[in-house]
């Protein structure tokens, strides 16, 4: 990767826009507060909580896989449009 | 004290054991020479997915967080559950902005944020607003990881009467961290990182297949937190919230993230791994932590289900809850694992104490010796300075703690998280636009600070009965709202520093007052492994110019 570079780089990628959902989320209170249904003795607010952590991981793994730059291969990402949605 | 003997023997043992590991690890993955601030301060920028995975989690997981966040839901119920949501929504702040943190750092060899700051922006006196803010913010984060250990030694009865032998297990266990530290650096948290977050999961999965076993179960543990909240006379206590208080809860969990990335330990950890893909990764793995910190927290109910009466606090009449965790496990575990779990935490306290006193103590080096007394000083000058500072970051932290109200601490981490966030535009919008003017920041900086403190002055705190520093809730009748909620002072303050920053920077461009050179380029932010770096990347001319 020492030669110059003809394509300017960049993080931009439409797939970013899917890191709002782990950050939207558990900052939504009213869907979540509550204590029933419980599962397994633990109340609404808890477990919903729990399962919002794998929302993050879920997300955050796809947005990686999908934009990350592989040995050898111009990034994905870089092939993008500027003009596209970024993460700015 | 002879009740808890072999909870003391374990937790010593463990305890050397994890030192004897700090020393060594100024030996492995040794680099050819240890004299250089990207060694000693950073562990050579070398670090891969799972050293990364165990040393950034070591450090955002505090003790203190182990022990304050059960603590607080033992108090308060859900409102303190917010440490789950906000170790969520950081990991995608982390991947989105972070990581050009990381590129640029790469490419300019950036050790501190101030670092990025100063180039970006043109500016040695931005860089020093940043670099100070950083350093007070971190220096109660020290001390109150002291008041971690402290929970443990109390409940263990290693107190003494007076204040120097209540105090003396601290000061030695401090002296050994100050040492192994001063000689290994970096790597030496990194190594123990792995003894630590082993020993918490292990004591954690134990914990909460065990103890709800042996209470009667979830269901019973949450119906008897339930109860007691119902029976208490307080208004914002309970299981799940209250109208008046999920403002505060969304406010002080996306505040509180938005604070994590922006503390100089956080950012040292980051910078120290070896790739953007690593970075990238671990914050997909990073999230386990999480899952452990919300068991954790629950930790508070099964506290109230079996009947835990915290122990009395360092004034008559008052009671440390911090101590309610370590007290959970004296009663309910066999005394030897117990003495595991203490160790879990007291090591605990020792990842991000080095890492944090690292991290101040580069800034200091960075932004302070190297700028303003001895502008030409060589990396391993730049090392010397740094291993010397961190003693003296600890020196201080442990004087907060023996010569404060343990009190103190805990009200200067509360502002030390406000605090941290009036960088958030100069660093954390700073990655993405250069459209600021420097001094349109320092005006900002100066507005969102003042503002903040003033909040958090005019808090009181019925419980304790302080008049002041009573909390980061915010009633909004304050400000003439007509509603009895109430919001995290830091999420006003921080709002209120973005729009002073936007509104001076139009003035300033209308004056047409001479911005500093940014220093970088776009395609900087992009750098990863492998892409050269600049030599000499402190170049940027002093002059004023009309860039951008």
């Amino acid at each position: 990767m020492t030669e110059p570079r003809s394509v300017p780089r960049s993080d931009r990628s439409p797939w970013n826009w899917l890191l709002i959902i782990p950050i939207a989320v558990p900052l939504l209170t009213p869907l979540y507060n509550m204590d029933s249904p419980r599962l397994w003795g633990f109340p609404a607010f808890y477990w919903l909580q729990f399962a919002f952590i794998l929302i993050g991981v879920t997300t955050t793994s796809i947005v990686y896989q999908m934009t990350h730059r592989r040995a050898g291969s111009p990034s994905p990402a870089a092939s993008t449009s500027p003009s596209e949605a970024g993460d700015e | 004290m002879s009740d808890h003997i072999v909870e003391i023997v374990v937790f010593s043992i463990l305890f050397l054991l994890v030192s004897g590991m700090g020393f060594v690890a100024a030996k492995w993955r040794a680099p050819k020479d240890m004299a250089h601030l990207d060694e000693w301060g950073l562990g050579g920028r070398s670090f891969g997915g799972w050293i990364t995975w165990f040393l950034v989690g070591g450090d955002l997981y505090t003790a203190y967080t182990f022990v304050a966040v059960p603590a607080l839901i033992f108090g308060a119920g859900a409102a303190g559950f917010f440490a789950v949501p906000y170790t969520i929504i950081v990991y995608p702040i982390f991947f989105l902005i972070l990581i050009r943190l990381w590129s640029v750092s790469h490419r300019h060899g950036f050790v501190t944020p101030a670092d990025f700051v100063r180039t970006r922006f043109g500016s040695p006196t931005l860089a020093l607003l940043v670099a100070i803010t950083g350093i007070v913010a971190t220096m109660p984060y020290i001390a109150l990881q002291l008041v971690g250990i402290e929970a443990v030694l109390k409940t263990m009865g290693v107190t003494g009467d007076s204040a120097l032998a209540r105090h003396a297990p601290i000061i030695v266990a401090f002296a050994i961290l100050a040492a192994y530290t001063y000689q290994s650096g970096l790597r030496a948290p990194a190594l123990i990182a792995f003894v630590k977050d082993t020993l918490i999961y292990i004591v954690i999965i134990v914990a909460v297949l065990y103890l709800p076993y042996k209470l009667g179960g979830w269901g019973t543990i949450f119906d008897d937190a339930s109860a007691k909240f119902a029976a208490s006379p307080a208004p914002g206590d309970g299981i799940t919230l209250n109208t008046n208080n999920q403002l505060q809860y969304i406010t002080l969990a996306l505040g509180s993230a938005l604070a994590l990335f922006l503390y100089p330990h956080s950012i040292t950890g980051v910078l120290a791994s070896k790739s953007r893909n690593v970075i990238k990764r671990n914050m997909s793995a990073l999230p386990a932590y999480s899952f452990l910190l919300g068991l954790i927290a629950l930790l508070g109910y099964m506290a109230i289900s079996a009947g835990v009466k915290p122990l009395p606090g360092a004034k008559a009449g008052s009671v440390d809850s911090n101590t309610v965790v370590p007290l959970l496990f004296d009663q309910q575990f066999p005394s030897w694992f117990a003495g595991v779990a203490f160790a879990a935490i007291g090591i605990g306290a020792l990842v991000p104490a080095a890492i944090m006193s690292i991290a101040a103590a580069n800034l200091f080096t960075r932004n302070i010796y190297k700028e303003y007394f001895r502008r030409d000083a060589t990396p391993a000058q730049e090392a010397t300075v740094s291993k010397i500072a961190s003693l003296v970051v600890k020196v201080g932290a442990v004087a907060f703690i023996i010569f404060l109200d343990p009190q103190f601490s805990i009200d200067l981490q509360l502002i030390g998280g406000i605090i941290i966030l009036q960088t958030a535009p100069s660093v954390g919008l700073g990655l993405f636009t250069r459209w600021f003017h420097r001094g349109g920041l320092m005006a900002g900086w100066v507005a969102g600070m003042g503002l903040g403190m003033w909040m958090l002055y005019s808090i009181p705190n019925a419980a304790t009965g302080r008049k002041h520093f009573g909390g980061s809730a915010f009633p909004l009748s304050d400000f003439g709202f007509d509603t009895p909620r109430t919001i995290y002072v830091g999420f006003i303050a921080v709002l209120v520093n973005l729009v002073v920053a936007v509104i001076a920077t139009l003035i300033l461009r209308a004056l047409k007052t001479p911005d500093g050179v940014d220093g970088t380029r776009l395609d900087d932010y992009f750098a990863d492994e492998g892409d050269p770096r600049l030599e000499n990347a402190r170049t940027t001319p002093d002059a004023v110019g009309s860039s951008t």
